[in-house]
């Protein structure tokens, strides 16, 4: 059952391009996904570990301006007399960098911010991303300021003789974006359902719990940061290869509440649940722009909307449908049989 | 030696700023356990209000400040009745959506009644400062350190002092034990709430004409609220108010000395020294860690 609906969905997003031709709708799906890829990420900490991070922006951010400066090539003073410059590179490497700097950057917040809990580590994490905003804003030479980074390259693939293609335009990057994001959601379900996946699992339900089992606390959180840091900082470098343009903004704290409100829209520490609020959250702002009132209202709406889900669904969709069909498939169970598996359930 | 006065003049007056704000969350933080994303409306509402009341109504300056803290009281009564009180027992990460949502929807209301454009306040001080043996102060600086530290005293004196103020207590160390005494823990929630907004409200009208007031100035507010609750640690009054003025100071003393650009900075790298250091907070005898 499982299997024929992802075989279903995999099968409706690849054939997406063939039937729609509208280039903007296709440009609304491809940033849909790469934030829906980023909300996976976020899923992890905020899902399975239970760490309410408000900073994940910056390792998106961090992603998208280490694979620029990369491919772009820089130089750069570190100390007066000590200039570092890097000649362009070929934007795959430029990627492999930002996920590479984006989960250093995971682990060292990580080691720092998950010494303290709750309220305290979610300002923790919104301080982290100001940090970082403000040093991409204030640190010109570098990063070029308010100025942005412009004419970023799009990724290529060559191989001399063998094959030579950039991914420009639309359909191209929507099929990247799609990779990608069967890549992450491979990468994080694997994790979760390893050990270190239910260790995350267990210190979420009752740390001192899982602590007095052996479980190291720290490091599973740590780990689970790098992930997660790692996967953003890719979602951000394919937001700058597609976009080809970043600038200081992207670091803002709207971004970091897309995320979250994807994931817990869509069900924190379910699979499926970044992806259902990431489509939802990534096509609303589209449907009020549609509404033709005031962009302010518009926000409004959002906030409002928000708030209206929140309250009715605070576990999430897919959290709701599942507790919905295993009602149904119990109903419909034979007695004995649901006899049996509740026997089963406590003897475990 | 002139310069280093003027930065200790701003610092005192900012440091009162960002511990009444700091306060504020605070005791909202600590009594009700709500990360209170609003903080910064309420603070650039207390701004728009003083600029309506003055520039529009022709109100007097004080008269303006004072109803603009009324105001931002009612506001915060009305965000707790509408939207916390049916939250209660829910847990801290829907409450904080919900809080981020009204967030989201109350600065986009303002930026639609008010428009993005900055706008400046008239005050009646004299624009000739006040000069101490070679010392000028601005008159207008001087004002919003006093009726800061004013605020600050009659909020401690609140809660230390009053019966409602023993009642917050009790609720900040164990709300069921004070529900079980007879505290009325919606009364309780419905002044922390109402009384930490005015305080943010107030916050606002004071700095709002001193600069200008405009429609993302509370983002940044609540931001170094944050930062404050973190150095102060959850709940404290005297806590808050320290932890505001060594902010403001650190600010004033890095912008002044090391890099302008880097201002806001200065108080996110505290924290995380802070957190490296000394993870459970300059001030806090409690344990936060988890």
């Amino acid at each position: 059952m499982r299997r024929a609906a992802t075989a279903a969905l995999l099968a409706f997003l690849i054939s997406i391009p063939l039937w729609v031709g509208n280039l903007y709708v296709l440009h609304v799906l491809i940033v849909t996904g790469i934030f829906t890829i980023a909300a996976m990420s976020l899923n992890l900490l905020l899902g399975y570990t239970g760490q309410l991070s408000l900073g994940h922006v910056a390792f998106f951010g961090i992603g998208a301006y280490v694979s620029s400066l990369v491919s772009l090539g820089f130089s750069v003073h570190l100390a007066p007399d000590w200039l570092v410059t890097l000649n362009p590179q070929p934007v795959w490497f430029a990627m492999l960098w930002a996920i590479a700097i984006s989960g250093f950057c995971g682990w060292a917040i990580g080691r720092i911010s998950f010494k303290v809990r709750g309220a305290y580590f979610v300002i923790v994490t919104i301080s982290f991303a100001e940090v970082v905003r403000l040093v991409a804003l204030n640190w010109d030479e570098l990063t070029n300021g308010p100025m942005a980074l412009n004419n970023i390259p799009p990724l290529s693939l060559s191989i001399p003789g063998v094959i030579d293609f950039s991914f420009i335009g639309k359909v191209p990057n929507y099929y990247l974006v799609l990779a990608a994001a069967i890549v992450a959601y491979v990468v994080i379900a694997r994790l979760v359902h390893s050990q270190a996946g239910r260790a995350m699992i267990a210190l979420r339900e009752n740390e001192p719990l899982a602590m007095s089992v052996g479980i190291e606390v720290t490091r599973y959180l740590v780990l689970s940061a790098v992930v997660s840091a790692a996967i953003a900082g890719m979602a951000g470098a394919l937001y700058a290869q597609y976009i080809q343009i970043v600038d200081p903004n992207i670091f803002l704290f709207i971004y970091t509440v897309t995320m979250v409100i994807m994931v817990v829209v869509g069900g924190k520490g379910t699979l499926a649940g970044p992806i259902v609020g990431g489509m939802i959250f990534g096509l609303l702002p589209e449907g009020l722009r549609s509404l033709e009132i005031p962009p302010e209202l518009q926000w409004v709406a959002y906030g409002v909307l928000m708030i209206v889900i929140v309250s009715i669904m605070p576990s999430g969709i897919v959290p709701a449908l599942a507790r919905w069909w295993n009602d149904r498939v119990h109903a419909n169970a034979r007695p004995a049989e649901a006899s049996q598996a509740d026997a089963r359930q406590a003897a475990q | 030696m002139e310069e280093f006065f003027q930065h200790c003049v701003n610092a005192f007056m900012l440091g009162g700023i960002y511990a009444l704000l700091g306060i504020g969350l605070t005791l909202i933080f600590g009594i009700m356990r709500v990360v209170n994303f609003t903080h910064g409306e309420l603070y650039s509402f207390g701004a728009y209000m003083v600029f309506a009341l003055v520039m529009l109504l022709h109100v007097n300056f004080f008269v303006s400040l004072a109803l603009a803290m009324a105001l931002g009281i009612a506001l915060g009564a009305a965000i707790e009745f509408t939207l916390l009180r049916k939250l209660r027992g829910a847990d801290i990460d829907t409450t904080m959506l919900v809080m981020i949502g009204a967030w989201i929807a109350m600065q986009n209301l303002e930026q639609l009644a008010w428009s993005g454009v900055a706008k400046s306040v008239r005050t009646p001080f004299p624009s000739a400062p006040l000069v101490l043996g070679g010392l000028s102060v601005a008159w207008s600086r001087l004002f919003v350190f006093a009726v800061a530290t004013v605020l600050i005293g009659a909020t401690y004196a609140l809660v230390d002092r009053t019966r409602l103020g023993r009642a917050m207590r009790a609720t900040f160390q164990d709300s069921d034990a004070a529900q079980l005494m007879g505290v009325d823990i919606d009364r309780v929630y419905l002044s922390t709430f109402a009384l930490g907004s005015g305080l943010a409200a107030a916050a606002g009208a004071l700095l709002g004409p001193v600069f200008v007031v405009s429609p993302g100035m509370g983002d940044l507010a609540a931001l170094k609220a944050f930062a404050v609750v973190i150095l102060g640690g959850m709940g404290s009054i005297p806590g808050a108010t320290i932890g505001g003025f060594l902010l403001a100071f650190i600010e004033e003393m890095g912008a002044g000395y090391v890099s302008s650009g880097y201002r806001d900075a200065m108080g996110f790298l505290l924290i995380i020294l802070v957190l490296i250091v000394r993870p459970t907070g300059l001030f806090s005898r409690k344990e936060r860690i988890g």
